[in-house]
């Protein structure tokens, strides 16, 4: 046994666990934080695959911003009791059961075929996983794209500003 | 050689100037340097532009693209949708100034966010690879939420832009996930890379057929095409007048472009893989389908409006429609089609749009078909510009629409399309009947005190160039169709 199989099968497990603690937990803040353990562990399973960049992406961009959104909204909410908003069968579960069937099931053949079997890191992944390969993509061959991007995220927040603002100068 | 940033200059031109004045915005309380920077930046990208169309395209295709590793196009069909973005956005500038000075004390970040969708589209024109084509559809579709919902205290502005945000975000989805899987399927993103792979058959067909599904449906809700139209006039007529005439003619200009970009790089393709699904001429039927359903809802929509705007409105998704059959026919001669009656289509309802909002006068007042009853005798002028545009619309001769539509029915039955031009034809007739409508009320109906609503200003240069533009296009379309030294 490698380090890298430990590690995977230590953060693997780990994240198991805490994906069913956030569906079967009945504080929604309890979710919520195992939910925050999740995304560190998945974040954990990105390194174990060399992609260090999207490791880091994960922890600041769901366990941080998202995750806060998260918890302002339960608080705000004041979601405390769960056990109100439990809702017998519906149509809606009837489909999500469907499609995780779906979903376990192509796995499982999946694994049967063999198709999995044969999976190995490849040498290049662990050059292009770092955060210094995806910049010097960025600013040569995307140069445009990340540009664009700015101007986007510029007419946005114009535009949240705008939207916000407490006093318009309507009445002169 | 070409240097590359000469070629980029547009780009580059409108793209800092956005910014720029949105800058000059913060830093002075002098409106008026606002308003005439921002005229000067699209002023400058339309020169810019017509400068690099001088240049071939297979000179350009040559040319060191080291900086934007072959993510823009460069030159031909985009310099010339360029010209007309800056067209645009110079018309909706002139008439939205005395607009948002009558309706709403004056905002500076109308200037500056009008400039930001025009770098949106002109993005679109330029892109080469399908990120650019998705991140200039955003820029353009954010902005537009915002312009929609620009006079925040009416109740049915705020009702328009939310609605138009949550489908338009939906859309985007769709837009994205077939990007997607075109990713998935052919292994780039670089168009022309990927029409390269379509020709030697080198690509998952499932993959790409869906994900071609997918971003014809996303790009389609832009366009306000058949099935995806319902948001269409209720946006249209949820935002500030002056702001629709922009939204339905630049707008609906850039996501055909968009169409264009993806039909000239696929779907006019041959393939030598047998298991294309969605191979070109399903596709083509597909879109005429929808460009047919277009037109004739659309126009009939519009039959039973009483609100002068909504009839205007509704229009505009009709003649997505007829603009539509340019992009069916996918020929090069479609695709000069679609830029001609873009440009025409620009000039005939920003001249409509703007007849409309100055009249509309205060508040939203004097809005229904019945009010402009006996416009001859006050406004004189305004009553035969506006019949102008009624009459280009419908496609009468003199004007430019009749030589737009002309064009695009030429294309489509060389391609073999009659059927679609037969179904255009009476789409076309159905309209004669609100637009001719709107002249005979104007000029025949009596109306005791018929309206007066002052003088204008801003809106006459509006007003004026529109008439210029539509007329030009109408008795020399030459003049246009000369910009076309370039092969698609």
């Amino acid at each position: 046994m490698t380090l890298e199989i430990i590690s995977f099968v230590v953060f693997a497990l780990l994240a198991i666990a805490s994906a069913l603690l956030v569906i079967t937990a009945k504080h929604p803040v309890v979710s919520a934080m195992s939910m925050i353990f999740h995304f560190f562990m998945l974040a954990g399973l990105y390194l174990t695959l060399s992609a260090q960049f999207i490791a880091v992406m994960q922890v600041m961009v769901y366990a941080g911003a998202i995750m806060v959104l998260v918890v302002f909204a339960i608080m705000l909410l004041n979601l405390g009791d769960e056990g109100k908003l439990r809702s017998g069968f519906n149509f809606r579960k009837l489909v999500a059961w469907f499609l995780g069937g779906a979903l376990a099931v192509q796995i499982a053949v999946l694994l049967s075929n063999g198709a999995l079997s044969n999976t190995a890191i490849s040498e290049k992944a662990s050059e292009l996983g770092t955060a210094q390969v995806i910049g010097g993509e960025l600013f040569t061959n995307y140069i445009y794209p990340i540009e664009i991007v700015g101007i986007l995220l510029f007419a946005a927040i114009v535009g949240a500003i705008y939207m916000a603002k407490k006093n318009l100068p309507t009445e002169e | 050689m070409i240097n590359e940033f000469i070629l980029a200059l547009p780009l580059l031109l409108i793209a800092i100037g956005s910014i720029l004045v949105l800058m000059l915005d913060a830093a002075t309380r002098n409106k008026q340097i606002v308003y005439y920077t921002s005229i000067l930046v699209l002023l400058g990208l339309g020169i810019s532009a017509g400068y690099t169309l001088q240049f071939d395209v297979a000179i350009i295709a040559q040319a060191d693209k080291t900086i934007s590793a072959n993510t823009i196009f460069y030159g031909g069909m985009s310099a010339v949708f360029d010209i007309i973005f800056a067209m645009g956005g110079l018309l909706t500038l002139f008439a939205s100034r005395e607009y948002l000075q009558r309706n709403y004390k004056e905002i500076n970040e109308c200037y500056s966010l009008v400039l930001l969708a025009v770098v949106g589209m002109v993005v679109i024109a330029h892109s080469n690879s399908l990120i650019m084509l998705f991140l200039g559809v955003e820029l353009m579709s954010i902005v537009f939420y915002i312009l929609t919902g620009f006079f925040r205290n009416r109740e049915h502005a705020l009702e328009a832009a939310l609605k138009y945000f949550i489908l338009g975000s939906f859309a985007s989805g769709f837009l994205l996930y077939g990007i997607a899987l075109i990713y998935g399927s052919t292994g780039s993103l670089i168009l022309s890379d990927i029409s390269q792979q379509i020709a030697s058959g080198n690509y998952n067909s499932i993959y790409l057929s869906i994900g071609l599904g997918l971003m014809t449906v996303g790009l389609c809700f832009k366009v306000a095409a058949f099935p995806f139209h319902q948001w269409a006039p209720d946006v249209y007529y949820g935002s500030p007048t002056a702001i629709s005439g922009f939204l339905c003619t630049s707008g609906k200009a850039a996501a055909l472009v968009a169409l264009v970009v993806v039909a000239k790089n696929v779907l006019s393709v041959e393939t030598s893989n047998v298991n294309y699904l969605l191979e070109s001429t399903t596709a083509r039927n597909i879109l005429a389908g929808i460009s047919a359903c277009t037109m004739i809802i659309g126009n009939l929509s519009a039959l039973a409006q009483k609100n002068v705007k909504r009839m205007l409105a509704y229009s505009s998704v009709a003649h997505a429609g007829y603009i539509l059959m340019g992009i069916v026919a996918c020929s090069t001669e479609g695709f000069y089609a679609v830029a001609f009656y873009c440009a025409v289509y620009l000039f005939m309802q920003v001249g409509a749009f703007a007849i409309v909002g100055f009249i509309e006068f205060r508040d939203e007042g004097n809005m229904l078909i019945s009010d402009y009853a006996d416009l001859r005798t006050t406004h004189p002028a305004l009553a035969a510009a506006m019949a102008c545009f009624m009459l280009s619309l419908a496609g009468i001769p003199p004007f430019g629409g009749f030589f737009g539509k002309y064009f695009l029915f030429v294309a489509a039955i060389k391609s073999g399309y009659l059927w679609l031009t037969l179904i255009a034809v009476v789409a076309s007739i159905i309209s004669m009947y609100f637009y001719i409508g709107l002249i005979l009320t104007m000029y025949f109906k009596n109306n005791e005190n018929p309206i007066n609503v002052g003088k204008m200003q801003g809106t006459k240069l509006t007003v004026a160039l529109s008439i210029i533009g539509v007329i030009l296009l109408g008795i020399m379309p030459n003049v246009f169709y000369g910009l076309f030294n370039f092969t698609f």
